[in-house]
């Protein structure tokens, strides 16, 4: 017999751990499924896994460092009894009740079943899939600008992207490289005032406008990308030793497909705070956020979602 | 961190790598890489479980430079899997244990 839990929710960035946290308050030991190690932003503690400094979330004065800030919610949502399992959901059955969840072979009987479930599996960074991307990853192209920036002491590198998360990076990287030249298709940014003003402002920081990475070169590490405008159609070849993708990000839905109404640009549906449209599912966090994906609405969020499922169950009583 | 797992430097690398017995796997990390301390705790049950037949050693590529550029680390957590003293495997970016152990188990 698969065992039995009030609530299971799977994610573990601010989201699923705020509703961790609340839902360990209220006596429900909520299992949290949270993810595999992985250097993408799907890993357990999600996408502030991979970012330095986290300034904005209320309550840290000096910010403080995202794997850091995820260890706290964690350890939180432990001490009020919370459960993890360091595994990823492969398979949900939400046609039935309680709710199946598969953590290992999704064949035969779900490892465990949920009277509840919270949907808090986040969103994962896009890549380019431009010829080169995969075959150099590691070798100078980087998911992780906080992990390898290191690696490109006093050396030329491109950041793709406009928005926040690249001039962050872009920022970032300054501190390690020579010169970083941040490629954007269009020619003005969607990033913030304030990350806009310190990107200009930075003398390390160059930008190549209407533009985009057409291949990645180079024979065991990157030695320079291809750039096409997209105006004028002139392409060219720069000289670079790493290239940083942060050009946006997509809800992790695959799990849900056919089971969970989703919008057009696939994200997960809510209504009515976290509600999806089966009875007893409740999605929180950039899963189901396309508009602000902020850490601190994730969170926001994550408490929403939680007390929506202790309401639910409270109605179900002891069915 | 377990007893099992041993701590490199530029200075011991050598020695210790060329000498072991059995194959080593180094985690190339540092303390600012979120993805690294991920795969901590899964190193540590891996030196536990396949005691006797690799061992588990980390270096930290911001006090040790000269190995760290030797093997061309440009992403961390890297894994190199080393027979012999020569460098058989490369595993760069972090991952679950299952996964690990698989990638680990043509060499062991």
């Amino acid at each position: 017999m698969p065992e039995r839990r009030d609530v299971v929710i799977l994610g573990s960035g601010p989201a699923g751990l705020t509703a961790a946290v609340y839902t360990a308050r209220a006596n429900l030991r909520p299992l949290v499924v949270e993810g595999e190690p992985s250097s993408t932003s799907d890993q357990p503690g999600g996408q502030l896994m991979l970012t330095m400094e986290v300034e904005n979330y209320p309550g840290f004065v000096e910010g403080i460092l995202g794997p850091e800030l995820m260890q706290r919610f964690r350890d939180q949502a432990e001490r009020f009894g919370a459960e993890y399992v360091t595994r990823k959901a492969t398979r949900v059955d939400l046609s039935r009740r309680p709710f199946g969840v598969w953590t290992g072979d999704p064949e035969g009987d779900p490892d465990v079943e949920a009277r509840a479930l919270i949907v808090a599996t986040g969103a994962r960074s896009l890549m380019l899939g431009v010829p080169g991307e995969d075959r150099l990853l590691g070798h100078g192209v980087s998911t992780c600008a906080t992990c390898d920036g290191f690696f490109f002491r006093d050396q030329p590198i491109v950041v793709v992207g406009g928005g926040d998360s690249a001039l962050e990076e872009a920022l970032f990287l300054t501190r390690f490289a020579s010169e970083v030249t941040l490629v954007h298709r269009r020619k003005e940014l969607r990033a913030s005032k304030i990350m806009q003003d310190r990107a200009f402002a930075n003398e390390k920081i160059s930008f190549r406008w209407d533009s985009v990475v057409t291949e990645v070169l180079g024979d065991t590490k990157v030695s320079s990308v291809g750039l096409r405008n997209v105006v004028t159609g002139e392409e060219e070849a720069m000289d670079v030793t790493g290239m940083f993708v942060a050009i946006g990000h997509e809800p992790n839905t695959a799990l849900f497909a056919g089971q969970l109404d989703r919008l057009e640009n696939g994200y997960l549906r809510t209504y009515e705070g976290s509600r999806t449209n089966v009875h007893g599912v409740f999605a929180c966090g950039d899963v189901q956020d396309h508009v602000y994906r902020q850490a601190v609405t994730a969170a926001g969020s994550g408490c929403m979602a939680a007390i929506d499922a202790e309401r639910f169950l409270e109605a179900l009583g002891d069915e | 961190m377990s007893e099992r797992i041993t701590t490199l430097s530029d200075a011991t690398f050598d020695e210790h790598v060329k000498a072991s017995e059995t194959p080593v796997l180094v985690d190339f990390w540092a303390e600012w890489c979120g993805p690294c301390k991920l795969i901590s705790p899964v190193l540590e049950e891996i030196a536990e479980e396949q005691s006797g037949k690799v061992q588990i050693a980390k270096l930290n590529i911001d006090e040790n430079l000269d190995v760290t550029r030797r093997y061309e680390v440009m992403s961390i957590p890297t894994l190199i899997l080393f027979k012999d003293g020569e460098p058989r495997a490369r595993i760069v970016g972090a991952r679950g244990k299952a996964q690990l152990v698989q990638e680990l188990s043509e060499y062991l």
